[in-house]
């Protein structure tokens, strides 16, 4: 059973699967000679104490896993160890060699370099720049070698990117690579890699993979933080696990089968997720009544091609396809989050105009933005006035909840969806990434909808509030709320949604239901029917 | 009982650092002892008569009271265009000049030195409040539309505004005769405080009424700190931030009655000048970010009569008004840096540091 | 292979503007527009327009100006902003005139005092921004309070500087040969230049090079562009911001000691908004306050620009007073909205 639990092998990551699994007689024996040592170490910030007595070894030529969930620590020890964090305890070696870093640049310096999870480079200048500063010698900058040079490194990469241009040009995943290609383009002893994967495709994860066991072969050592499970026992040769900042434990891969590494993030067993479908009824809709929400031709000047959707009361359906397929696209505009430019819609079988997102807010529209920190969260506001926001807007200008009322109903949501959060007055940035999702999530109930979107809901956060939001989801819809649930896992999805419509390249390309939703068949559709599984 | 009070007395003031109120507070403390050693005359409020026989109170306190409204009324409103838009606008000073000039204008007509007034006062004073608002709007078109800074969008006002206000009145300066009209600068006949006072704490009520009754707070902080969010929560960042411009705009229209019916007359390019300026740094000193977000409008007023009160002590010890800048700017590098979180820091950790060695 | 692709689907204008840096892109709207209003004025106006003489003299008059927008491209470059380089022009004319003045002083001398000064303010308030992490507004605010404060301490009234050497060197005219013109009565005049447009050239030359290819000018934008980033990058981001407002106050050093050579007064109402006119121009120039984006010679063309605007009105006629200040920000209006359009389209 549990094998099945945590099989998260998704669609994204099907094609290179069988590619690498020829590769694995390629790993050499780890070595055992000690490239990073960091013992005791603690960290403290106001409020939190974020890392307490932390160790961490990493050896010449392996890949190891960095895990733990949300708040566990893994961020802050590795700014702690690049330098961004001064540690208040503890000592660092390299090579045996104890070490103080101040700031990146003497991280650098020391041999280490690091690809984080947002793009740390600069919009503004161009490729090559992007990969060449803060790290060359001389006060002169020889643009023909830069050049010259980036071309060089983009071409044995096969990053599709010129050199001259600006980054800012270039998609997400394109920066990612640029950044990854810096980092590995150093001659480091430590790579971090914090979740680099988060942005890029199937290919482009192939691609990463192929470069870090070449890099481990000339005996860089190589941390490893990642959300997704199947990338662990891919590529690595040993894991530490981290949880509430302190050291769970390291341990060879083998030793470690995933359900054990999963309750050592949790520290507990997890819910049984297999069946969550049967603890709720499913909403029986009545015979002849309109969709809650239906969608002809609709088209946003995100690019998106006409497309026709509808939804119905109690049902809960999902967008997939590869990152940059348009599902993201086609909910935005749904909730007139981009300009819409063609097609009409209906609500409960009336026609409706929605232009802006208050149109589809006051239609009884909510819509959970995909990147929770640009588009969801307001950073410096309190919990309190993020949860009433959307409720309030709609309220109207004229009309505030009183202190009585933000407090009442800020208490029963923190009740409700328990979020752990000091205070209602805390300010949202300062929760860990699943709590500030359950404050957006609860932000939307508030205005009971009727038609609720979740674009990626479960994206970077720990796995234990995954289940609970899945959980809620099937909870909403069997009283009613039609939902569309968006997920970068398949099986989530397939877990959650009742009906898919599956998209490629901006285009609706089908949609499946009852029988045919299983993995093998939304593969398929996805990769456009001629492909099948091998 | 010994031990309690002697933590909690660090961890009190420890508290009172992180408020938002500590900085002007501290600045107001600090002057206040200033001229208690130095000079305790500062804090006499005689009563006397001015010249049409009206009581009046006179002495620095009620000068802070009268000068610093006028920077209170223009703090309201960059508090909430720092707010919203981020940014500062560095025209108010041109603006009070041109909503002076149209003032004027409309007081007087074509003929500059009329006997009569040609138009109500709050006529003229509502016309000039819509030419101000419209400035105002043209502001935050620029911010909110075109996505320019805020501070480069108001430098076009802040360059043309005094020639604007110029070519209003064909750079002519036309007095008013009428006395009612002085009222609003000066005094009104039997009360002895200024009038700008009132003016300055009515402006306040409404501005905390506005605050309590709508969700000017809650709306403007959301579009300061997220601006993407706020618009997938409903709401239009660019009205908002418009419309901080226009309350701004409201402000300066104020005090620009304030202003010129002080003199009864204008001068184009020295009437509240520097006054943007003074304006932004009442904000700042009121502890607000100058890049947006949260804010706290009691802070900001406060900050204000700070400034003021600065302007006035300098002014007690012969400093000219022209070279009380530079005692000014002392004076706020020496509170900033005070405030500046690194500093800050280093204090509470050399705090904490005394304590470790008291207990040992 | 990849780079035959991408020259070919750039042949078309449109896309050629798209994979222009945004830096070149504005720099290219302002050399345009420059050209475009100087032809027209050429055309239109005539008279002085089509001798060189007159565009000298606008680089006479605003030598200083280029050398103090030059120092504020830098801070706008790194994210920055600086509001006190009028005040230190001020502060710098006014104690150099005392110092002249007192028993006839050095020159030499002078110029340093100028440079100290400069200096002087780009050090503190340099520390006070990167090194503090206050906002640089109210820094530089404060700056600009204090040395228009410390002007009137220094000196209240305004004087004429007598000093022989100085008044030699202000009068230093460098003919440039073969653009002169013939005057009324028949006589041919060499066109020239002061002294102070040498330094501002060779300062725009200096900067130009730094900005471009130092590693230290990459920095700069590095900074500008993502503070976050840089950091992450290894760049020593407040040694950066610290180095940007360092070079930013010896330029208005050199400038505020230009200024004063022109003039040749000191006076508290000396450079009275000068601080505007730079960040003006060097927006007119394609600098983006919000940092990253902008360059040198695109700063030197925004000068020309904004200067060039204030002859054109004053020989259409319009010469109420009022004009100069309408026409000087419907101009720097009409730059933004361009920049803000065609910032937008690009990102379509």
């Amino acid at each position: 059973m549990y094998k099945y639990l945590f099989m998260r092998r998704c669609a994204l990551f099907y094609y290179y699967f069988t590619v690498l699994e020829n590769c694995q007689e390629v790993y050499s024996g780890v070595s055992d000679n000690i490239v990073l040592n960091m013992r005791n170490i603690h960290k403290r910030f106001p409020g939190v104490y974020a890392l307490q007595g932390v160790d961490f070894t990493l050896r010449a030529g392996e890949i190891h896993a960095l895990m733990g969930e949300n708040g566990a620590g893994k961020s802050t020890l590795i700014k702690v160890l690049t330098g961004v964090h001064p540690k208040d305890e503890g000592e660092i070696s390299i090579d045996d060699q104890v070490v103080t870093i101040h700031s990146p640049q003497e991280a650098q310096n020391a041999g280490i370099s690091t690809v984080y999870q947002e793009i740390t480079l600069c919009p503004n200048l161009s490729v090559a720049e992007n990969m060449y500063i803060g790290r060359t010698e001389g006060a002169f900058q020889n643009w023909k070698k830069v050049n010259a040079d980036a071309d060089k490194i983009l071409q044995s990469l096969d990053i599709p990117a010129k050199a001259t241009q600006q980054l800012s040009s270039c998609s997400i995943a394109i920066q990612q690579m640029v950044a990854i290609a810096r980092a590995v383009d150093m001659d480091c002893k430590v790579l971090i890699l914090d979740e680099p994967t988060s942005s890029l495709d199937e290919q482009e994860v192939a691609k990463l993979f192929k470069l870090m066991r070449d890099l481990k072969q000339r005996g860089v050592g190589i941390i490893f933080v990642t959300h997704f499970l199947d990338q662990v026992y891919e590529v690595c040769d040993r894991i530490t696990v981290l949880r509430d900042g302190q050291l769970v434990g390291e341990y060879v891969i083998e030793d470690l089968p995933r359900v054990q590494l999963v309750s050592k993030m949790l520290g507990k067993e997890l819910d049984d997720m297999s069946d969550i479908h049967g603890e709720y009824q499913t909403y029986e809709a009545k015979e002849g009544e309109a969709p809650v929400f239906e969608a002809a031709g609709l088209a946003s000047n995100s690019g998106i091609k006409p497309f026709d959707f509808h939804i119905n009361k109690g049902e809960v359906n999902g967008f997939t396809g590869l990152l940059g397929s348009g599902r993201s696209e086609c909910v935005r505009a749904i909730f007139g989050a981009d300009r819409v430019t063609h097609g009409t819609v209906k609500m409960n079988g009336k026609d409706v105009k929605i232009s802006k997102p208050i149109d589809a807010m006051r239609n009884g529209i909510a819509y959970l933005p995909e990147d929770r920190k640009v588009d969801g969260i307001v950073g410096d506001l309190s919990v309190r006035d993020n949860l009433i926001l959307a409720a309030q807007v709609l309220k109207g200008f004229f009309k505030p909840f009183s202190k009585a009322e933000a407090n009442k109903i800020a208490d029963e949501y923190i009740k409700l969806l328990s979020i752990k959060t000091a205070s209602a007055d805390t300010p949202i940035k300062s929760l860990s990434g699943g709590n500030q999702q359950k404050v957006i999530v609860a932000r939307w109930l508030l205005t009971h909808p009727d038609y609720l979107i979740l674009d990626e809901p479960t994206r970077g956060i720990d796995v234990g509030t995954k289940v609970d939001i899945q959980k809620l989801v099937l909870k909403l819809a069997s009283e009613g709320m039609s939902v569309t649930f968006i997920s970068s896992e398949l099986d989530e999805m397939l877990r959650t949604c009742s009906r898919l419509v599956v998209m490629r390249d901006l285009n609706v390309v089908g949609e499946l239901t009852g029988q045919d939703m299983n993995q093998s068949k939304v593969m398929s559709t996805i990769a456009g029917g001629e492909k099948n599984a091998e | 009982m010994q031990n309690n009070k002697n933590a909690g007395v660090p961890a009190f003031l420890g508290k009172l650092v992180r408020q938002q109120f500590f900085i002007p507070l501290t600045a107001l403390v600090l002057l206040t002892l200033f001229n208690l050693i130095g000079d305790p005359t500062f804090f006499k409020i005689t009563l006397g008569a001015n010249s049409a026989g009206n009581p009046v109170l006179s002495g620095p306190l009620i000068s802070i009271l009268d000068n610093g409204s006028e920077l209170a009324i223009l703090a309201i409103g960059m508090t909430l265009v720092t707010a919203s838009a981020r940014g500062q606008d560095i025209s108010v000073g041109a603006a009070v000049a041109i909503s002076g000039s149209m003032l004027l204008r409309m007081l007087c007509g074509t003929n500059s030195r009329p006997d009569t007034l040609q138009m109500p006062i709050i006529a003229a004073f509502l016309i000039a409040c819509v030419v101000s608002m419209l400035f105002g709007a043209f502001n935050g078109i620029l911010v909110a539309f075109f996505k320019i800074q805020p501070m480069i969008a108001t430098l076009i006002l802040y360059t043309a505004g005094r020639s604007i206000a110029a070519w209003f009145n064909n750079n002519e300066l036309p007095i008013v005769k009428d006395e009612t009209f002085a009222i609003f600068g000066g005094l009104i006949p039997g009360i002895p405080i200024p009038t700008p006072f009132f003016i300055a704490v009515l402006c306040v009520i409404i501005i905390m009424l506005v605050l309590k009754f709508t969700n000017l707070r809650l709306y403007t902080q959301a579009v300061g700190t997220n601006e993407n969010s706020a618009r997938l929560n409903g709401l239009n960042p660019a009205v908002i931030k418009v419309m901080s411009f226009v309350i701004l705009g409201l402000c300066v229209a104020v005090v620009g009655l304030i202003k010129v019916s002080r003199v009864s007359s204008i001068n184009y390019s020295v009437v509240a000048k520097d006054i943007e300026m003074d304006a932004i740094l009442a904000v700042a000193l009121g502890g607000n970010s100058l890049g947006g977000g949260k804010f706290n409008m009691g802070a900001s007023i406060m900050g204000a009569y700070v400034i003021q009160y600065l302007t006035t002590t300098l002014y007690r010890y012969q400093v000219s008004s022209d070279a009380l800048p530079a005692y000014k700017a002392v004076v706020v590098i020496a509170l900033v840096v005070m405030s500046a979180p690194a500093v800050r820091e280093y204090f509470s950790t050399l705090t904490k540091k005394l304590k470790v060695k008291e207990v040992a | 292979m990849s780079n035959n692709n991408s020259s070919a689907s750039g042949s078309s204008l449109g896309n050629r503007i798209k994979n222009m840096t945004d830096t070149n892109l504005l720099l290219m709207i302002t050399i345009i527009i420059f050209f475009l209003m100087y032809l027209g004025a050429m055309i239109f106006l005539q008279g002085g327009f089509l001798r060189w003489q007159t565009f000298f003299n606008i680089l006479n008059n605003n030598a200083s100006l280029i050398i103090l927008s030059c120092g504020l491209s830098l801070v706008m470059i790194t994210g920055s902003i600086d509001i006190s380089v009028g005040g230190i022009t001020a502060l710098i004319s006014m104690c150099c005139a005392v110092y002249l003045d007192y028993k006839g002083g050095n020159v030499a001398v002078s110029i340093l005092i100028a440079l100290a000064i400069g200096i002087a303010f780009g050090l503190f308030q340099g520390l006070l921004i990167a090194y503090l992490d206050i906002q640089p507004f109210i820094v530089t605010l404060a700056g600009m309070f204090f040395a228009r404060g410390m002007t009137t301490i220094v000196n209240t009234k305004p004087f004429n500087v007598a000093h022989e050497g100085f008044v030699a060197l202000k009068n230093t005219r460098i003919n440039v040969p073969g653009l002169g013109f013939v005057n009324p009565k028949g006589i041919y005049v060499d066109a020239y230049v002061e002294i102070g447009v040498i330094v501002a050239l060779i300062v725009v030359v200096v900067m130009f090079c730094l900005l471009r290819w130092t590693k230290l000018g990459r920095e700069f934008y590095a900074v500008g562009g993502k503070n976050e980033s840089a950091l992450m990058l290894g760049i020593n981001v407040k040694r950066t911001k610290f180095l940007a407002h360092l070079i930013c106050g010896l330029l208005a050093g050199i400038g505020g000691y230009i200024y004063f050579l022109h003039a040749g007064n000191g006076s508290a109402l000396n450079a009275a908004g000068m601080e505007m006119n730079a960040i003006a121009s060097s927006i007119i120039g394609g600098t983006m306050l919000s940092g990253g984006v902008g360059n040198i010679g695109g700063t030197f063309f925004g000068v020309l620009s904004f200067s060039t605007i204030q002859n054109i009105v004053a020989s259409v006629g319009l010469d109420e007073a009022w004009w100069t200040g309408i026409t000087k920000a419907a101009m720097l209006c009409l730059f933004l909205l361009i920049q803000s359009i065609v910032m937008a389209r690009k990102k379509k």
